[in-house]
């Protein structure tokens, strides 16, 4: 019935790449969705000492199989908690440099990592308003580092964002520096197809393949020129450990399932 | 809204909030609220919003409201499509990830029906911050180098000791704060249970202040529990017992929201359009005398469904 290990969707290679870029005993600033997902897993597997951090003012939460978080401050998200704060206060400890890693989606990205979570289209005049930044801006703007999860389509990794809801190099070469922005931004970008990362200019790089992509495939699959890192390698197949907890926190593919 | 902190501070210092008892109906409480001021709303997204008190609001018609919250969901929907609220700050506004985009949304900002202004989520807690510290604004290093700041009050200014750019976000001191407790002794000492979002900046800051809880304490059990006050007595003016009075969204540790309903609520809309939305005002605002009265369409076993929902995620 269940699954063998040796398949697996779209999203939980996405999930299982982008949790194995997290490191033990670090603390996390999740979106909800495969951030969350993500993260939790990373705790359950290769992780255990990673403390996982939520908009709403939670500290610590333990999510419960089969019960995961739809907003970042709904009773499923606070289960098991060390602490429960305001949400201020979150962004605030962020600011003071105590969040490791910020974790992010993306509905439109570009090759300096910026995203756009705002409009499609004109601020004023919006073809598309979608809901807006959260605390996504934030979490871009003062986590030590960011790491954003994706999937790879055109419509997607664009040239230049519609709006920067979420600062990433900016225009590259410091400017992101200039703009008095204080933390690192942007790192890596995980995707369906790839491993990206950031050269020295802050232009986004293709680092590593997915299984039996190609780097023509990625090439074909993003709007704008990407760099090859020289030592681009093929990342491993997701392991057994990390689908096995990702498939328990998730077992009806509400995230993950496509 | 008051034009500065000042006088936002000398609107506090004319009232007298004495210890006596502030209980009253919702209907009398939301009679406090007048068209056109800024009410800024408890709880985030589907968690401890106080809906009783957006029901009732609705319910007397008010108009030309600036509706602040942290993250916006169904109740801003309703306030819009109600012709309540025709200004909006917040970070984000969507049901629930799972509900995708808000159609109302889209539909009022996209067709120009709204003035609608999106901050990041900690610009807006210090805006609420700032108006609860009584100074003029305060700074921090978020939203830099983006495209929200150009659509807001923020500034950027250089700091004065290290150089550094930053930006200024200026107090919001809120006509009204409404916002839903579990407990509050009938002077309105509050105790939230949970996370208490970004109510306790948005109550000090504002004008007035509107506390629902899910039940009325005596005042010796909030004294007894008193490091989970949020609110002391002299920051409240009204006190509405109002149980259930988050629902359909949830209320840490009582009950989980209500997700089903969310759904057919969006069903509703995508069938419909934002006619759905008037028609759902009609059938559970417009046609009840009260909250009680939405709660008693809902039934008794849903509501003991989304309590037992609630327990089963406790870790206790």
């Amino acid at each position: 019935m269940s699954t063998p290990t040796t398949e697996y969707t779209t999203s939980e290679l996405m999930a299982a790449t982008a949790s194995g870029l997290l490191e033990d005993g670090r603390v996390i600033f999740a979106g909800v969705g495969m951030p969350l997902v993500a993260s939790a897993a990373a705790k359950r597997s290769h992780a255990p000492n990673l403390t996982v951090v939520l908009e709403g003012g939670i500290i610590g939460p333990e999510i419960a199989p089969g019960r995961l978080p739809i907003s970042t401050n709904d009773v499923r998200a606070s289960r098991g908690a060390a602490m429960l704060t305001t949400i201020t206060d979150i962004f605030l400890y962020a600011q003071r440099g105590y969040f490791d890693y910020g974790f992010l989606g993306a509905a439109q990205i570009d090759r300096y990592g910026n995203i756009n979570t705002s409009v499609i289209g004109d601020r004023a005049k919006p073809t598309v308003r979608l809901p807006g930044t959260g605390g996504a801006n934030d979490i871009a703007s003062l986590c030590n580092e960011v790491l954003v999860v994706t999937q790879h389509e055109p419509r997607r990794f664009v040239e230049k964002v519609d709006f920067v809801t979420s600062p990433g190099h900016l225009t590259g070469d410091g400017s992101r520096q200039r703009a008095g922005l204080i933390s690192r931004g942007p790192t890596r970008v995980v995707t369906d197809l790839a491993l990206l990362d950031f050269d020295d200019s802050g232009h986004m790089r293709l680092r590593a393949l997915q299984p039996g992509v190609t780097v023509a495939d990625v090439a074909a699959r993003t709007g704008f020129e990407l760099p090859v890192h020289p030592e681009v390698y093929e990342l491993p197949p997701p392991g057994e450990e990390i689908l096995l907890a990702l498939r328990e926190l998730d077992p009806d593919g509400e995230t993950l399932g496509e | 809204m008051p034009e500065t902190v000042r006088e936002a501070r000398r609107l506090r210092e004319e009232r007298v909030t004495p210890e006596t008892s502030k209980i009253m109906s919702a209907a009398e409480a939301m009679a406090l609220v007048r068209d056109g001021d800024h009410v800024a709303l408890g709880g985030t997204c589907f968690s401890r919003t106080p809906m009783a008190l957006v029901f009732e609001l609705i319910r007397q018609r008010r108009t030309g409201l600036t509706v602040s919250r942290p993250l916006a969901s169904q109740e801003c929907e309703l306030l819009m499509v109600a012709g309540a609220a025709d200004r909006v700050i917040t970070s984000w506004l969507a049901i629930g990830l799972r509900w995708g985009l808000s159609r109302v949304l889209r539909e009022y900002v996209e067709g120009g029906h709204i003035e609608y202004e999106e901050l990041s989520h900690l610009s807006l807690g210090m805006r609420y911050k700032a108006g609860a510290m009584g100074v003029p604004y305060l700074p921090t290093y978020t939203m830099l180098g983006s495209d929200l700041p150009a659509g807001t009050a923020a500034r950027e200014a250089e700091c004065p000791f290290t150089g550094d750019t930053l930006l200024l976000l200026p107090a919001i001191n809120p006509d009204v704060a409404l916002i839903h407790a579990h407990s509050v002794d009938r002077y309105g000492n509050a105790r939230i249970d949970g996370s208490t979002h970004m109510d306790v900046d948005m109550a000090r800051a504002a004008s007035t202040v509107i506390v629902s809880a899910e039940r009325i304490a005596e005042p010796e059990e909030i004294v007894a529990g008193a490091a989970s006050t949020a609110l002391p007595h002299f920051v409240v003016d009204a006190v509405v017992e109002a149980p259930y009075g988050s629902y359909p969204h949830d209320c840490h540790d009582r009950y989980e929201a209500d997700y089903d309903h969310f759904t057919s609520y969006v069903d509703a809309i995508k069938a419909g359009g934002t006619a759905a939305v008037r028609d759902y005002l009609d059938r559970h605002v417009h046609s009840q005398r009260d909250f009680a009265g939405f709660l008693g369409l809902v039934g008794a076993e849903r509501l003991a469904e989304r309590e037992a929902s609630a327990r089963e995620l406790s870790t206790r």
